[in-house]
């Protein structure tokens, strides 16, 4: 079922969700958590999609907030607040608000969206796209436990890392860094099968303009001490990640963004289904769990200035202090130049 | 899993449990268990990334089958009865390691097969001698095929690899059987090796009793007899014995669920709160829970059998159990089993935990319901509180997943009246529309050694005394009543807990 309502306010769009709850007759919903996704009209169709596809598996209110463009300075003066109030089984599982802001309210987004939050559940901001630099600064961020970015939709995501990490608050988290638990689970499974090797390093290769390639990178770094190599390909996605190890060298690979295959010394290759996810599960994997990922924030913190590799930037953006003791490395070149092949 | 691995840390909780480098035996490999349930299991869990790298499933049947005509058959169960959608690298990663090795129990040569199969996996797919030998055999085969893993060198562990045996219930048919069948297994398999699978202890609402009860403070106050009246376990099935008349006669419900299933309900909602989650301080609070449970002293008054006899079950004419082909018409096997247990502790002494299964009852469902004593005084009237029943608490076990709190409730209007109302708590609304199925659980659990979901022999043996004496007493006096299929059995049930001043719950 489905309520507009043209020119409304928050307690309008409250009694508008008991009304709708009432007529499906369903005045009580196991729904855990508020999820608030903050985006543009272009992306809100996909990202509604993907977190009603997400609801299934935490049933939500969804409040999505679209600030719409005003063209006339005219416009741009008058405030007005347009809802679309969905329940039942148009809205996955929970509610979902599509909440349209004209003019000077769009600075005010958080007025809107306080009294629509579920009592006692904790919320999650996600931002698909044009995510702040600062999340927990941010009027709608500082509501939420829990703040998803995604730095694969910025335009300089390798140096938006860096920003992230220096204004990283506990509660942040990142899409780019969901995307690669599966790298991770099986990364540590093959580490599993040989417990005595002793890594010397590591290398990470992906196409350009992928975070979670850094990412990957520095989480390896940061977790095993040693130095990690950024190196690009022409993708999909990441391609490759080498181990070095005292005997030879462990290497999970993936062409074709679904099967990969690891090979390590005094094993057999073997096959591994590594799928490129969609963002549906990302957003799932990440409302599982709500408190501070404190693994994410570390492996940040390193630094992407220390990994070696062509996409790291000469040197961290002035404002972002660089953590303590990193050097910034001889990069070759400035992430936006034309990818170079790795030369490993 | 290995401390020392740098890229693990406890506080990474987004990297799942991956069991180690290992392999799958199915002995009775062709039957339907395996089919609807283990393999569909172990493909769901490799679609969810928790099966290693090299992971290996090797099947033992008679059928004369090449690896590739195996293969088909579990791409076709796993398409059929998988829970997670199908997807082909998921299966290419899992088919390199699909065996299958053909013979008899007793063929000395088809596990010298199996024992070559094993080393041939260990090159290829770097399964490092790690196995569990899943047994989704009859009973009557446990012995000869232990025996053939024994003289072949199949059970024997080296330091660095493990072999593992899982078995399926019925654990025997009485104490002595089940201690017979456990000298034959522990004589092969060290006690940490074995793994009984009671499937309800892998089921998520199951384990939810431990988290609803020691997670929280608002149940355990009251979670004793100061409060609570009586406890209610039903297991409820709305099909007859179907095919199953070779095994079920002779079984009945009482071996065949209260046993088992029933009795382990009955242990986790009366255990006390173990000092930790690990699998020894749990069977520790469960057998002493066990050991505790009191018989009734007359149980011609406590205990109720029946049998199914035909009628109307939801729309359906079907036939009485006497009538079922392959049963002997003058078969006294219970199809239907109610009993009336006490707890001998300082928490429970004094509380009634009725216990009662059946096939062929009204619906198929499983619950415990915790009923709790009236209010000592009410300062309302009697009418206004005609309606009103007792508090109860139900944990809805399957189907439709949940708890639901009853209470009263004011009736609005202008009087006073006060009537039942119900909170309801259910899994598909808070959680995941689909929860890993049992035997996903319970296969990861095996492949990781981790033994909380299993009961021990010990409380094997345990409920073994509890059902004794029932079956004993049964088998010497009377014989079953009868109840119309499509009911809520035989009115003998419904006079037993008459006398008791109380009455069953419609589930």
């Amino acid at each position: 079922m489905k309520i507009d309502l043209t020119d409304t306010t928050a307690s309008k769009i409250n009694n508008a969700l008991v009304e709708g709850r009432r007529a499906i007759g369903t005045p009580a919903i196991g729904m855990v958590l508020t999820l608030v996704i903050v985006t543009d009209e272009e992306h809100a169709y996909d990202s509604l999609k993907a977190a009603n596809e997400a609801s299934r598996e935490h049933p939500s209110r969804k409040l999505v907030v679209i600030k719409r463009v005003s063209r006339s300075p005219r416009n741009r003066s008058q405030a007005r607040l347009d809802a679309e109030v969905r329940v039942g089984t148009s809205a996955g599982t929970g509610e979902t608000v599509v909440l349209r802001l004209y003019g000077d309210v769009i600075d005010h987004a958080q007025s809107v969206v306080l009294p629509l939050l579920l009592p006692d559940a904790p919320v999650v901001v996600w931002w698909p796209v044009a995510s702040p630099l600062d999340p927990v600064k941010d009027p709608l961020g500082a509501l939420a436990q829990r703040r998803v970015t995604d730095t694969y939709a910025a335009d300089e995501p390798v140096s938006e890392l860096t920003t992230r990490a220096a204004n990283y608050a506990p509660g942040d988290t990142d899409l780019a860094w969901t995307r690669i638990t599966p790298w991770r689970s099986m990364l540590a499974a093959a580490l599993d099968q040989q417990p005595d090797v002793k890594v010397t390093a590591a290398e990470v290769e992906g196409e350009d303009c992928n975070p979670s390639g850094e990412l990957l990178a520095m989480w390896l770094a940061d977790r095993l001490g040693v130095p990690a190599r950024r190196t690009v390909s022409d993708g999909p996605g990441l391609t490759a990640v080498r181990l070095e190890t005292e005997d030879g060298v462990i290497t999970l690979d993936r062409t074709d963004g679904s099967l990969a295959r690891l090979s390590m010394k005094g094993h057999p290759d073997r096959a591994v289904a590594l799928k490129r996810r969609e963002t549906s599960e990302l957003l799932a994997e990440e409302l599982r769990r709500l408190d501070p990922d404190t693994v994410y924030a570390a492996t940040l913190k390193y630094g992407v200035h220390r990994l070696a590799g062509t996409s790291a930037p000469e040197q961290a953006p002035a404002g972002a202090p660089a953590p303590d003791g990193a050097k910034p490395a001889p990069g070759p070149a400035k992430k936006g130049s034309a990818p170079k092949k790795a030369a490993k | 899993m290995s401390s020392s691995n740098p890229l693990r840390d406890a506080q990474d909780r987004r990297l799942p449990r991956i069991a180690g480098p290992s392999g799958l035996v199915i002995f009775g490999v062709t039957g339907d268990l395996s089919r609807k349930k283990l393999m569909p299991a172990v493909y769901d869990l490799a679609n969810r990334g928790l099966l290693p790298p090299g992971f290996s499933l090797i099947g033992f049947a008679r059928r004369q089958w090449a690896d590739e005509d195996f293969a088909q058959v579990v791409h076709d169960a796993v398409k059929e009865h998988a829970r997670t959608p199908f997807r082909e690298e998921v299966w290419q990663q899992l088919v390199n390691g699909c065996r299958f090795v053909q013979g008899d129990f007793d063929d000395d040569a088809a596990f010298e097969t199996l024992k070559e199969t094993i080393h041939e996996l260990d090159k290829a797919q770097g399964t490092g001698g790690n196995f569990a030998f899943y047994l989704s055999v009859p009973p009557k085969f446990f012995p000869t095929v232990v025996q053939q893993l024994k003289k072949h060198g199949l059970a024997e562990q080296t330091e660095n690899s493990w072999r593992r045996a899982v078995i399926e219930k019925p654990f025997g048919h009485d104490l002595k059987s089940a201690q017979e069948l456990n000298r034959i297994v522990h004589d092969v398999f060290p006690t940490e090796a074995v793994f009984r699978i009671d499937h309800y202890l892998g089921k998520e609402t199951v384990q939810n009793i431990l988290a609803l009860r020691f997670a929280n403070t608002l149940f355990e106050p009251i979670w004793n007899r100061s409060y609570v009246d009586h406890v209610q376990i039903t297991m409820a099935e709305d099909i007859g014995i179907g095919g199953r008349a070779g095994y079920y006669d002779g079984i009945g419900a009482a071996r065949d669920v209260i046993q088992n299933h029933l009795l382990q309900l009955l242990a986790l909602t009366a255990m006390e709160e173990p000092a930790s989650f690990d699998a020894d301080a749990l069977v520790a609070e469960k057998t002493k829970v066990l050991g505790a449970v009191r018989l009734p002293k007359d149980l011609g008054k406590e205990t109720v059998r029946g049998q199914y006899a035909a009628g109307w079950q939801g729309g359906e004419k079907v036939l009485g159990y006497l009538e079922e082909e392959g049963i002997d018409p003058r078969s006294k096997t219970d199809t239907y089993a109610a009993i009336k247990l006490e707890i001998d502790n300082r928490r429970w002494a004094g509380v009634p935990f009725y216990l009662r299964t059946g096939k062929r009852l009204g619906r198929r469902v499983t619950e415990i319901a915790v009923v709790f004593q009236r209010a000592p005084h009410s300062p309302f009237d009697d009418t206004a509180t005609e309606e009103l029943g007792q508090n109860a608490l139900v944990i809805r076990v399957q189907p439709d997943e949940g708890v639901t709190l009853r209470f009263g409730s004011k009736v609005p209007g202008t009087q006073m009246e006060v009537r039942d109302v119900s909170m309801d708590f259910a899994y598909g609304e808070s959680f995941t529309e689909s929860s890993p199925e049992a035997y996903e659980r319970l296969i990861l659990d095996v492949l990781l050694g981790d033994a909380n979901l299993f009961p021990r022999l010990k409380e094997v043996e345990l409920s073994w005394q509890i059902l004794d004496p029932i079956e004993e007493y049964w088998d010497k006096h009377g014989k079953p009543a009868q109840y119309p299929a499509g009911t809520w059995g035989p009115v003998e049930a419904d006079e037993m807990l008459a006398r008791d001043g109380r009455s069953w719950r419609r589930p």
